[in-house]
């Protein structure tokens, strides 16, 4: 309405838009996006081409008084390596794994659960659920090692034992299960909490129709819980993926990627030990940045794949505002 | 389907919603639950759906105890305010979403559908998704979920409240009509008191999650059993004056500030047997008094709302109160003018003051 009315009013005094006003249409927009703009390029835009710069040069600590230009041998190396598909293979366990059965899977169990169940209940036990968020990853992890210690300490020993299963150090006899499942749930808590939330949103009326309409509770989540929390389930799959594309602080205290030889070991904690941390004190910056520069690709392709699959586009809603 | 309510009532924590009500409600009526906003005429509702769980008393379908029967099981369909068109689902997929549930085969889902959405007028938007459909298509498509599954029992929830005047009229009358066709026991929630009388064979009027009255339009409107029915029920409003109830040489004579008024024999007889104390309300609806210069009341025009045939006049009586007059247009007042008013003493109604019982229809 008052666009119409400013057009109508411009168009009877037959004058152009001042440069005054022409400005202004650039600025307001610039002051509400621009912090926003600043931080994205200096913590995210420079670092992501430095880390490509830096991968096409032999930067380590031995050659580090004297860096060269190399090309694309550090991503040939990468290519040729026979330790890559390993760790490719063990980055595909640990995110799948991890997202389906715990980040997404047990998450929307979890928040299905705690809300057909009544509301103090519900909220209690989602609470709770949250303790592993608070506590500091090392401890938490420490706490993990022992819950899964041999005999005579570990938790998990003393309530299998009973069943006849011999006494053993879970973390190294079943490392997998012991990483995803201490990454998982912690994991889980974030989408419990957006799937919760989501749930909440929708209006009763869809939800006492369903039953007027002879759903069951399992086909009422089915056929309308499900598609009405679609796009929170979008949002916490590919917000999941690539923070567990990222993450490996549980697997370094965990297994450090062992037990033996790059067991557990994912492919940005292989980033890390050779980038930052390798056992001979010969850190290569370089080939590091390469494994990076990869994930970052591995990561872009995964997001758009997500958006094709769950049709984003027709998601988002028109904006509400048109003028400044 | 028969529809009986013994003794409900419903208690949310410490809030009473509903409070011992029954209702007896005949195979194919339509009943209207009515009643100011928490008055727990949509609690009722959820109830009769199987939403809520009765905190005391019994609801029947028939010969079949319902209390503790699941909403799948009741055959119910039910239309709501905010329509709750599915929308990620097209319109036939709403439609059919209830036949998909009960596993109809897919051909006998297809015919069913088509049918009934012909009879709404919206065979041609099987295709759409709700947001494609203006709010009266919404409205339709309500009500062609709801009537697909040949349910027992029809529940509206203010399916009106979100649709434009003109809308409203026209599906107003298009329920009462499918209803009547279908003949289908329905119960309709509704704080419209025109659509509530418009509608339904009978009203049910509700306060506090207390039933005033349950009875016919006619009935509601001429015989108003308490002074709560009366005033809720009319637009605009029935007057109400306070005045002292005596008997002087046989009549029964109403007396308060600037009027004295004798009743006609048959109610005056009524009134003085049932008046446990002199003072009395006196009310009157404004479609019952008429400007007459020889009017038993003096009174002066304060405000006059024009409403098109007819004209709404607020007159002020000498102690100040305020008097709604309904007279067709043309009358010529203007505003500060005195008139005299006449009421049309037949239609006069009497209500104890402490108990807000009529002195007449009880």
């Amino acid at each position: 309405m008052a666009q119409q009315t400013v057009v109508a009013e411009r168009a009877a005094l037959q004058v152009e838009p001042s440069w005054r006003a022409r400005l202004r249409a650039i600025t307001t927009p610039a002051f509400f996006i621009g912090p926003a703009l600043l931080l994205i390029l200096i913590f995210f835009f420079i670092p992501v081409i430095l880390t490509i710069l830096i991968s096409l040069t032999d930067m380590s600590v031995a050659t580090i008084s004297d860096i060269n230009f190399v090309g694309l041998k550090n991503y040939e190396r990468i290519w040729r390596s026979r330790t890559t598909m390993k760790i490719l293979k063990n980055t595909f366990i640990y995110v799948g794994f991890t997202l389906t059965l715990f980040n997404v899977g047990m998450a929307l169990i979890l928040s299905l659960i705690t809300t057909h169940i009544p509301e103090r209940v519900g909220t209690t036990f989602r609470t709770f659920w949250l303790l592993p968020r608070i506590t500091p990853s090392v401890i938490y992890a420490i706490m993990w090692t022992w819950f899964t210690a041999d005999a005579p300490y570990g938790i998990v020993n003393q309530f299998l034992s009973p069943f006849g299963i011999t006494p053993k150090n879970w973390l190294n006899a079943q490392p997998w299960l012991v990483v995803i499942a201490a990454n998982g749930f912690v994991g889980t808590s974030f989408g419990m909490i957006i799937f919760t939330s989501a749930i909440h949103a929708i209006p009763v009326d869809y939800l006492r129709a369903a039953l007027v309409d002879g759903a069951s509770t399992l086909q009422r989540i089915r056929y309308v819980i499900l598609p009405m929390i679609r796009w929170p389930i979008l949002f916490v799959v590919t917000y999941q993926t690539l923070s567990l594309l990222a993450s490996f602080e549980y697997i370094l205290l965990l297994t450090d990627g062992g037990p033996g030889f790059y067991t557990t070991e994912v492919w940005s904690l292989y980033a890390y030990h050779r980038a930052l941390s390798n056992y001979f004190g010969n850190v290569q910056f370089g080939f590091g940045a390469a494994l990076a520069a990869i994930l970052v690709i591995i990561g872009v392709i995964a997001s758009v794949v997500y958006l094709r699959v769950f049709r984003f586009s027709e998601m988002v809603a028109e904006p509400k505002i048109e003028v400044l | 389907m028969e529809v009986r309510l013994e003794r409900l009532s419903k208690h949310f924590g410490s809030v009473v919603a509903v409070d011992d009500l029954t209702l007896h409600i005949k195979s194919g009526e339509f009943v209207a639950l009515l009643g100011p906003s928490g008055c727990g005429k949509t609690t009722t509702l959820l109830m009769l759906a199987g939403i809520y769980r009765p905190t005391g008393g019994e609801i029947w379908f028939g010969d079949r105890l319902v209390n503790d029967v699941l909403p799948k099981d009741r055959n119910i369909g039910m239309v709501f305010q905010s329509y709750a068109l599915y929308p990620h689902m097209t319109v036939f997929e709403n439609i059919t979403f209830p036949l998909k549930l009960k596993k109809v085969p897919k051909e006998v889902m297809r015919e069913k559908a088509q049918r009934v959405a012909d009879m709404m007028q919206i065979g041609h938007l099987m295709d759409r998704r709700p947001a494609q459909l203006s709010g009266g298509q919404q409205q339709r498509v309500a009500l062609a979920r709801a009537l697909v599954k040949e349910p027992d029992i029809l529940l509206f929830d203010e399916p009106l409240s979100n649709l434009d005047a003109k809308l409203r009229l026209t599906m107003r009358g298009e329920i009462k009509r499918l209803q009547h066709d279908l003949d289908i026991t329905s119960i309709y929630v509704t704080h419209d008191q025109v659509e509530a009388m418009t509608m339904a064979d009978r009203i049910a009027v509700l306060r506090d999650g207390r039933l005033q009255a349950f009875a016919t339009p006619d009935e509601l409107y001429n015989r108003p059993r308490n002074l709560f029915v009366a005033g809720f029920i009319g637009s605009p409003p029935m007057n109400f004056l306070n005045a002292r109830l005596t008997a002087q040489n046989g009549q029964a004579i109403v007396e308060g500030n600037g009027f004295r008024i004798t009743l006609p024999e048959d109610l005056g007889r009524k009134a003085l047997s049932q008046a446990q104390r002199e003072e009395v309300i006196y009310g009157i609806r404004p479609e019952h008094i008429r400007l007459d210069p020889d009017g038993e009341v003096e009174a002066e025009i304060y405000v006059i709302e024009p409403l098109g045939r007819e004209d709404l006049l607020d007159c002020r009586l000498p102690d100040g109160t305020l008097l709604g007059v309904l007279v067709p247009s043309g009358h010529g007042v203007k505003i500060g003018e005195k008139v005299r008013l006449k009421f049309q003493l037949d239609h006069s109604q009497l209500f104890d003051p402490h108990t807000e019982q009529s002195l007449l229809w009880n």
